[in-house]
């Protein structure tokens, strides 16, 4: 299990400071895949950066903590303090580009065993990689070609073999998918779920398409401006959700096969430079009241294993039946002026 | 909507900058606004004592040749700066239009004015010069020296401006410029033109080192036009007269010093120039 | 019938590497398209990077030229052999919207200067007279001149600079616009503002859009027609509802099988807390 308790992340830049991440409190089951959504700048790949550890100048860790669930080699329980030592061994990271990771002028494989762990066993484990890189679909010899040799997708499997090699613990995938083509992408996915059936692993997957998280992940985190409004099963994130942001995200885009009108998020999350009051959500929600506008509403387990940080949580599925019923297509264009001027009105 | 951070015209200058500056403004001004208050030719030869020691009627003193030495130098500096500037102007005229237009314009223009530009540039400067020098023999007119530095120092920047202009064309704005209406002059000037500016900024204080450095070396051995004065032709005479045997060292030293400081400052500008507009662009 | 688009025989090759050892590759093979109507319409160009939908795009935005072939916008004929089309007449006829706003204007400008220079360049419209223009099309996409006078790109969130983009390109009233990937760069939370936008322009303005874009579920949702593209030749043509329901082509089945969708599931999940 991992947890996390009340986790601040601060940019320090020269307009002053920033809570990317602005008091998190979870926890994380084990053996689990875990997807988080939310618009770009709702701090989710900060929350990632701190669960990697992957914190220097200019973002810190102001207050709170992360416990792994983990034991390192010396006895110690994991903490964000920590936790850099463990890389790839007990935790790993895919990137969304392969290309930002990996060294465009050294052979795979030479990447590969370039850690202290395998000095003095360079050919024992290449053997091994050798033997890994097949169960992932790729031949061995794609191991001694330069990146460049290979195709977007075969470098991503690469990404993941490095990341599932020393089967680690815990795997963090920032959009590990969303710069490939879709039929690469299920490949991916779904041989990232075998392998995570095989190895009981957790992974943590951070995407911006809603099909991909119904598809792949088991719990969801919702994340809107620095905070988390909505964690639940995924199934309930998308056929019960508490909070009315989550509703209108997972209906943002439109699916195949369903005819209904489908609106965009018009407006933006609050500028993070300014001191927030009440719910930040309020400004674009469509039940706001007075209340949510001054007290913030706390973060709390509605129903088992579903919390969501919402005054109105159970307002949610009334909110829902107006949407079922909502306008035609041809409605939604002939109120496109009226949207329009909707959007004029935000700012 | 993000707040106004770009476009300010005045930004703080940085250490080099501010440097720079002064050094270039004092002796530009110095050098262009002092000839106005002696109406002594200070070319001409035998109008003071010779080998005087610094006094107050003379601040470094003269020469063997009874040249009052400051006020050579003053006409040495502002001419180096005259012909400098000159150059560079020429220069950067005909760089950056031959640059810009070959880079995107393309197509057998562009192979043309390549050829001319890889041309000039593999000719070796300094020697081609002394070859001339030594036909003409110190008998050129200043303008014949500024002339001939001009065509063989437009190359070098000409064939930097091309490849920032090759790259540039490939822009998703120049596609939609084109689609806004604009003709190849007005892509070339409102799209690319920005983009190179700051190097021809840089390109143009770096032909004034060049010019001048060029011409004093001429000078030095003899080779260019040694009776107007310039930073170039003191020296010269300085050596020819050995002034430090002779007990002047001023004579020598005062230029040169001159001349280093000068080009520190050019330097500073150039380079301090660069820092601020690489900060301006976010790269630095 | 008015001939919104038409390809015959469109082809581009590409020659890689140098010789002996020269690879050609088929950007386009063979593209023929024929689409008629007299009413605007919506055609998407779907495909995956490589297909081609990209080159087709800049053949008839002409920033490419054809190897062969031909390739006609309502009635103007303007790639093939020999075609030399008035330019502007051309840019009165066709307008593109790009990937990337941040990109299609440059940071040096302000972005009501291309707008301003489309209405005085391409409309041929006096200044008074173009800047009406200009506050006519920002309209039409929910914004003032206000907004964007003196303002330099980086001043703009995506979304709002793609909108100038698209007001930009109405400016000339032309009677296609080929938008490329027009909100893959846009959060994806934001992106139906801009699709909605097409189709409200489709009515209001009569402009037919070529849509092209690797995002099935979006073609689905705005496009009248839907051409599939693979290795540079179009596998399915027609009716977008159709083609998607039903579709034919085995690499169309490929592309609607791998779309992660939000009814069945690939493998099933586990519910960790209800079980």
């Amino acid at each position: 299990m991992i947890r996390l308790d009340n986790i601040v992340a601060t940019y320090t830049t020269q307009r002053g400071q920033v809570n990317a991440v602005d008091g998190v409190t979870l926890e994380i089951p084990d053996s689990i895949v875990m997807g988080i959504a939310g618009e770009s700048g709702c701090g989710k790949s900060t929350l990632m950066k701190v669960l990697y550890g992957d914190i220097g100048f200019p973002l810190s860790l102001s207050s709170g903590s992360v416990d792994y669930g983990l034991v390192n080699e010396r006895g110690e329980p994991v903490t964000a303090d920590n936790i850099r030592n463990e890389w790839f061994r007990h935790i790993s990271y895919i990137p969304q580009s392969s290309m930002s990771s990996l060294n465009p002028v050294v052979r795979i494989r030479d990447q590969f065993v370039d850690f202290p762990a395998t000095a003095g066993r360079k050919k024992e484990v290449l053997a091994q990689v050798r033997d890994f890189v097949q169960k992932l679909g790729l031949p061995p010899e794609s191991i001694d070609a330069y990146p460049h040799q290979l195709s977007g997708g075969m470098r991503q499997r690469i990404m993941v073999a490095m990341a599932t090699f020393f089967q680690p613990e815990i795997i963090l995938a920032d959009e590990p998918t969303t710069a490939l083509d879709v039929v690469v992408q299920k490949s991916i996915l779904l041989l990232l779920l075998d392998l995570q059936k095989e190895m009981g692993n957790t992974i943590l997957l951070v995407s911006h398409d809603m099909g991909v998280h119904y598809q792949v992940t088991d719990k969801m985190l919702i994340m809107y401006a620095a905070k988390v409004v909505e964690y639940a099963d995924t199934d309930d994130i998308f056929h019960n959700p508490l909070h009315p942001y989550t509703l209108m995200l997972t209906n943002s885009l439109p699916t195949i096969g369903d005819e209904r009108a489908r609106r965009g998020l018009p407006g933006s999350p609050p500028s993070l430079w300014e001191p927030q009051v009440g719910c930040r959500f309020a400004a674009r929600c469509p039940i706001a009241t007075d209340r949510c506008r001054q007290e913030e509403p706390p973060f709390v387990e509605y129903q088992r294993g579903h919390f969501s940080a919402c005054h109105f949580a159970g307002d949610v599925a009334a909110l829902k039946e107006s949407m079922q019923a909502g306008p035609s297509l041809s409605e939604v264009v002939r109120d496109t002026s009226k949207l329009m001027s909707d959007l004029e009105a935000d700012r | 909507m993000q707040t106004d951070k770009k476009r300010r015209w005045l930004p703080k200058l940085n250490a080099r900058l501010a440097i720079g500056l002064t050094i270039v403004t004092i002796l530009t001004t110095g050098s262009l606004i002092l000839p106005f208050f002696t109406t002594v030719d200070p070319a001409a030869q035998g109008t003071y004592m010779k080998n005087l020691p610094p006094s107050q009627a003379h601040l470094l003193g003269t020469n063997a040749l009874g040249q009052d030495i400051f006020w050579y130098l003053v006409f040495a500096v502002r001419n180096s700066l005259l012909l400098g500037v000159t150059v560079s102007i020429g220069v950067t005229i005909i760089a950056t239009s031959l640059g810009l237009s070959a880079g995107f314009i393309g197509g057998w223009y562009e192979r043309v004015v390549v050829v001319f530009m890889d041309t000039f540039i593999t000719i070796p400067v300094l020697p081609v010069l002394i070859v001339l020098g030594a036909v003409v023999r110190g008998n050129t007119s200043f303008m014949v020296v500024a002339l001939i530095l001009i065509v063989f120092g437009w190359a070098w920047n000409a064939r930097t401006i091309r490849s920032m202009s090759l790259s540039l064309r490939e822009r998703e704005f120049v596609n939609m410029a084109r689609f806004s209406g604009a003709g190849v002059g007005a892509i070339i000037a409102r799209e690319i033109f920005p983009f190179v500016y700051a190097f021809m900024i840089v390109g143009f204080i770096n032909t004034i080192l060049f010019a001048i450095n060029t011409e004093a070396a001429l000078a030095v051995i003899g080779l260019s036009n040694v009776v107007v004065p310039t930073l170039g032709s003191i020296i010269f005479w300085a050596l020819n007269y050995n002034a430090i045997l002779i007990g002047q060292p001023l004579w020598i030293i005062a230029p040169i010093v001159t001349t280093v400081v000068l080009f520190l400052g050019l330097f500073l500008t150039s380079s301090g120039y660069n820092d601020l507009s690489a900060e301006k662009r976010g790269v630095a | 019938m008015n001939t919104i688009l038409k390809t015959q025989g469109l082809n581009k090759v590409y020659s890689l590497g140098s010789f002996p050892r020269t690879i050609k590759v088929h950007a386009l093979d063979d593209v023929n398209l024929n689409i008629e109507s007299d009413e605007p319409v919506i055609v998407s160009l779907v495909g995956e990077s490589g297909s081609g939908k990209t080159t087709l795009a800049k053949v008839i935005l002409r920033l490419v030229q054809p190897s062969s072939g031909a390739v006609t916008v309502a009635g103007h004929s303007v790639a093939g052999k020999g075609t030399r089309p008035n330019h502007t007449e051309f840019l009165r006829t066709v307008q593109p919207i790009f990937q990337n706003p941040f990109e299609a204007f440059s940071q040096h400008r302000t972005v009501d200067s291309y707008l301003r220079e489309t209405a005085e360049r391409v409309g041929k419209l006096p200044k008074d007279a173009a800047i009406h223009a200009v506050e006519e099309a920002l309209a039409a996409v929910g914004m003032q001149y206000s907004d964007v006078r003196g303002k330099y790109p980086n001043q703009f969130s995506g979304g709002e600079l793609q909108r100038a983009s698209v007001a930009r390109a109405l400016i000339p009233r032309p009677q296609l616009i080929v938008a490329d990937e027009p909100v893959s760069m846009i959060d994806a939370s934001r992106r139906m503002i801009i699709i909605n936008l097409f189709l409200a322009l489709k009515e209001e303005y009569r402009t037919s859009f070529l849509y092209i874009t690797h995002d099935l579920a979006t073609a689905y949702y705005i496009s009248d027609y839907i051409a599939v593209m693979n290795k540079g030749r179009i596998v399915e043509f027609g009716d977008a509802k159709q083609v998607l329901s039903r579709p034919q082509h085995e690499y169309t089945q490929l592309l609607l099988d791998s779309i992660p969708r939000l009814n069945s599931r690939w493998v099933e999940r586990r519910n960790p807390t209800t079980g």
